[in-house]
């Protein structure tokens, strides 16, 4: 591997977050009831026409605009002519010449990836192979449903890189709303093209082209293989075919599916149905507005204006939930550095192993936490107790709080610690002569705590515990 | 009474005067059409015709006022009517029934329309004299013996014949005029997206429209007021207000502009209709009009451009009849690529063919900027041609064909010398501009010819003024 260069492209595509389908007003929905979801126009019956959902249309700008492209002013939808039975109309509206999105870019760590392009298209129905004597059956549900088509320029050279521009595409897209990108429902699919050279050499050798890889795990597994193959191919004198593989996720190969010479030929033309899409540059300035910070740009505001640590900082803006908590949290409470130690400590730490895990306190029941704690109507211990009940039994912040807060008045306490240091006169006794009189100490902080159930003010104690001890 | 003898405006005053009941009326239709069954106009009169039209009487008497209150009408076989088949006269479709509404049937439904039948034509409006149709040719309302001209054949044979005050055709190079032209009947192509195209099955969509086809100038304009108007189904409909058509007819044409072009001057010596279309322009301009004689120099290319366009389209269009969903499956099929090619090889007729094959060539790698691109830049030529024109004018007149109707089986093994039918038609649909059919003197024989006026975009009403000017006072 080590004598030639990997050249990749990747064509990727996600289906936008949006109400309807692209083309008609049924739901755009995953894992309806087969064929619910449908009217004449998405199911292509005689006569109906397509009429543009601009929402698909705003997300395909938003998505452009996470990635620094250009917005064409004027866009144009066109026809691509296949047979296959999951196709309706027998031929798919997409966008050839005027696309949405020209160019724009995602740096990986050290390594920029130009982008060719975004366009907008409709999806196609889904074949379901039936167990039963019956045979296959479609699924129209899915038809019609808006994709948006990435391209990148064939910057990528190896496995890690193709995962981590992946990685990072799917992060912006969650974060900018435009899609799910749920690889396992087929939200997010990704096409690879993909050839070698000789080190260094500047002419790209012949390309195949893997479709419809719907994991990470798949694209890795599949450009390492089809990249070794190619190599082999090569080295034993043979010639890189142009054709479309398909990948085995199964047996881990990529086999040949259809040669160069049979590829079909989309007769792509304007679709005459259709009105060409003026963008203003108004639009997209609105739309621009809208636009929440990314991951990389919100981990920067997180450690210069927040202070919070890096680490803090990067694993907060990892997630889409836990940055809309973090900051919803410090809405309420304005005290970044605070929420985010407990956002680790106390949350995430517990919901880390588990799948699908959500938060069970609110942002708006934290912060009311956090409020009493600063004004010290709560101590700590009763700060975390109190956040453990919320999260287990979903209680009442402020009836918890009324019943095991409301700290001890200072007098009492006075009382009580004089108390203590009366029953303890060895203790008293070892603060004064041991080497380490701070553990003693602590002990004695402790037994407040337990005396009075955890309602004692900390810095209070301990300043009435060191006047008592003098 | 005899009602084939009123005009649609009549028969609109006598059924909402309640003088005669729709019943009445459309049992009457329905029996001409049996009568006239040797025409082959009609492929299927609806069996709740009369249900329709016991409805309609039942809401003219409750006051309903509708444009077409319990009037019947014929739609054209590739118009959408719920729950009724719509064939596109093609083996492939025999059997489809419709989904849903299209959106003129849905406008003459609510106007209180009784929507009686469906009429013949030629397979997915593809040919010029219903010769096409799988279910046999119609015959010309005035000479049996000759073609009714086509793709709406039927739709103009049976007003014509009078088997309805009023019918619907649609028009994509010609195909309403043209049979109007040769049944002696007013046929017209509104403006591009005038009238939504939604449930109208597509032939070449950038430059097809539903039109009607009526016995008079008057009657047309109204009924068109009818079917216009945007729908929110359709992109390429027009979202604008729909004038009163009918009262864009002034009953005068002074220093109305007329145009004569260069090009058709040239065209038309020689042709049967050469001395009916010069006696029209003379008698335009003896009584007021003035005539300005202009050029649109790729006049002659309107023809190569249609017939790369509409089969372009027409390709892709059809696409979507594969057997697997809702056309006729072949049942010689064992696999999905002999679904698609057993069944279209079966079900689609020869034209069809013809032009699906011409359609993919010229979209093919390869192919597509000498034709398409092309065409399209063609298109774009002629519009500017035309808008210099329209600069100087208000209408254009010109023959709607070259002579009167041919007789069957003249032209169908010469598709060129078919094709050649749109010669004057054409241009109208490759600008998108209104353009008019309307019958103007005889031959010898008693057989019509048509004159054709078209207008500006969204000007049907100049044309109309004009058409009913000359069908007033023309007496060829």
């Amino acid at each position: 591997m080590q004598d030639f260069d990997i050249v990749i492209g990747l064509e990727v595509h996600a289906e936008l977050k949006t109400n309807s389908k692209v083309f008609c007003s049924c739901k755009n929905q995953f894992g309806s009831t087969p064929n619910t979801n449908c009217c004449p126009v998405c199911v292509g019956l005689p006569g109906a026409l397509p009429v543009l959902n601009k929402k698909a249309v705003q997300l395909v700008i938003k998505a452009g605009l996470t990635i620094d492209s250009e917005i064409n002013d004027l866009a144009i939808f066109e026809r691509k002519n296949y047979f296959y039975p999951d196709l309706a109309k027998a031929y798919q509206i997409s966008q050839l010449v005027r696309p949405i999105c020209i160019g724009g870019h995602i740096d990986l760590k050290d390594k920029r990836i130009r982008i060719n392009r975004i366009h907008l298209e409709e999806d196609a129905g889904k074949l379901v192979h039936s167990t039963q004597a019956i045979g296959t059956l479609i699924d129209y549900n899915r038809g019609g449903v808006p994709l948006m088509e990435l391209v990148t320029e064939p910057d990528i050279s190896s496995a890690d890189e193709a995962v981590e521009f992946l990685t990072k595409l799917r992060q912006r897209l969650i974060f900018a709303d435009v899609a799910n990108c749920k690889m396992e429902q087929g939200g997010m699919r990704c096409d690879v093209n993909i050839s070698v050279k000789p080190k260094g050499s500047s002419v790209l050798g012949q390309r195949t082209e893997m479709k419809n890889l719907n994991s990470f795990k798949s694209v890795y597994r599949a450009i390492n293989y089809e990249a070794n193959r190619q190599i082999e191919v090569i080295r034993n004198g043979g010639k890189i075919v142009q054709e479309t593989r398909k990948w085995d996720d199964n047996h881990e190969k990529s086999v040949s599916m259809r040669k160069k010479e049979t590829s079909q030929d989309y007769r792509y033309f304007p679709d005459p149905d259709m009105l060409a899409v003026e963008i203003s540059r108004e639009d997209v300035e609105n739309i621009r507005k809208t636009m929440p910070l990314m991951p990389e740009e919100l981990k920067k505001k997180y450690i210069e204006e927040y202070k919070l640590t890096e680490y803090d900082a990067d694993i907060i803006t990892k997630d889409r939930d836990i940055i809309k908590y973090f900051e919803d949290t410090i809405k309420l409470y304005n005290n970044p550095k605070v929420v985010a130690n407990w956002l680790l400590t106390d949350i995430l730490s517990k919901i880390k192993d588990e799948e699908n895990a959500e938060i069970k306190i609110s942002p708006k029941d934290l912060a009311k936490i956090l409020t009493l704690l600063e004004q010290s109507k709560i101590s700590r211990t009763v700060a975390k107790d109190i956040f453990a009940k919320v999260w287990e039994e979903n209680a009442d912040v402020d009836s918890l709080a009324k019943e095991m807060g409301g700290s001890v008045d200072e007098e009492s306490l006075k009382t009580i610690i004089a108390n203590i240091l009366a029953t303890n006169p060895k203790a008293v006794e070892d603060y004064h002569t041991s080497d380490t009189p701070e553990k003693v100490f602590r002990w004695f902080v402790g037994q407040v705590m337990k005396e009075t159930k955890g309602k004692a003010n900390a810095p209070m104690a301990e300043k009435i515990i060191k006047e008592l001890l003098k | 009474m005899k009602f084939e003898e009123l005009s649609l405006i009549e028969l609109v005053k006598l059924l909402q005067e309640q003088k005669v009941s729709s019943v009445e009326v459309t049992k009457y239709f329905i029996e001409r059409i049996k009568e006239k069954q040797n025409l082959n106009a009609v492929l299927e009169v609806y069996d709740d015709a009369i249900e329709q039209a016991e409805k309609a009487d039942e809401k003219i008497k409750n006051g309903f006022k509708g444009k077409l209150a319990g009037v019947p009408v014929i739609i054209k076989d590739n118009i959408l009517f719920k729950g009724k088949k719509a064939s596109c006269s093609s083996k492939f479709l025999e059997n489809y029934v419709a989904q849903y509404n299209s959106t003129v049937v849905e406008k003459m439904l609510n106007e209180g329309a009784v929507i009686i039948g469906r009429a013949n034509m030629d397979e997915f409006a593809m040919g010029s004299s219903t010769e096409n149709s799988a279910f046999g040719p119609t015959l010309n309302a005035l000479d049996p013996t000759r073609v009714p001209g086509g793709s709406s054949g039927g739709s103009a044979c049976a007003v014509a014949a009078g088997l309805c005050p009023v019918s619907l055709g649609t028009d994509t190079g010609g195909s309403i005029r043209q049979p109007a032209s040769y049944n002696g009947i007013v046929g017209i192509k509104p403006t591009y997206g005038r009238v939504s195209r939604y449930g109208v099955v597509a032939f070449a969509s950038s430059i097809e429209q539903v039109g009607p086809l009526t016995k008079n100038v008057k009657d047309n304009a109204y009924m068109l007021g009818v079917l216009s108007g945007g729908s929110e189904h359709d992109e390429t409909s027009l979202k604008i207000e729909v004038p009163d058509f009918l009262s864009q007819i002034k009953g005068d044409i002074k220093g109305i502009k007329v145009g004569v072009l260069k090009e058709v001057e040239e065209m038309v010596k020689g042709l049967d209709v050469e001395k009916t279309y010069h006696s029209v322009i003379d008698f335009l301009k003896a009584n007021g009009a003035e005539i300005v004689y202009s050029s649109i120099p790729d006049f002659a290319l309107t023809l190569p451009c249609y017939y790369i366009i509409a089969p372009a389209e027409a390709t892709s269009n059809l696409g979507r009849f594969d057997g697997v969903k809702y056309s006729r499956r072949s049942p010689k099929a064992t696999n999905v690529d002999e679904i698609y090619l057993k069944s279209r090889s079966e079900g689609f007729g020869k034209e069809v063919k013809r032009r699906i094959m011409l359609g993919n060539f010229v979209l093919s790698s390869g192919y597509f900027d000498a034709y398409y691109n092309k065409a399209k830049k063609l298109q774009q030529k002629l519009k500017i041609e035309a808008g210099k024109v329209f600069s100087k004018c208000d209408v254009i007149v010109l023959p709607t064909t070259t002579g009167v109707a041919f007789k069957l089986g003249a032209k169908s093994n010469d598709p060129i010398a078919m094709y050649k039918e749109d010669l004057f038609t054409i241009l109208a649909n490759i600008l998108g501009a209104p353009a008019l059919s309307l019958p103007c003197g005889k031959n010898e024989e008693g057989l019509p010819y048509g004159i054709q006026i078209i207008a500006n975009s969204l000007n049907e009403g100049m044309a109309y003024n004009v058409a009913d000017y000359i069908e007033k006072g023309y007496r060829g």
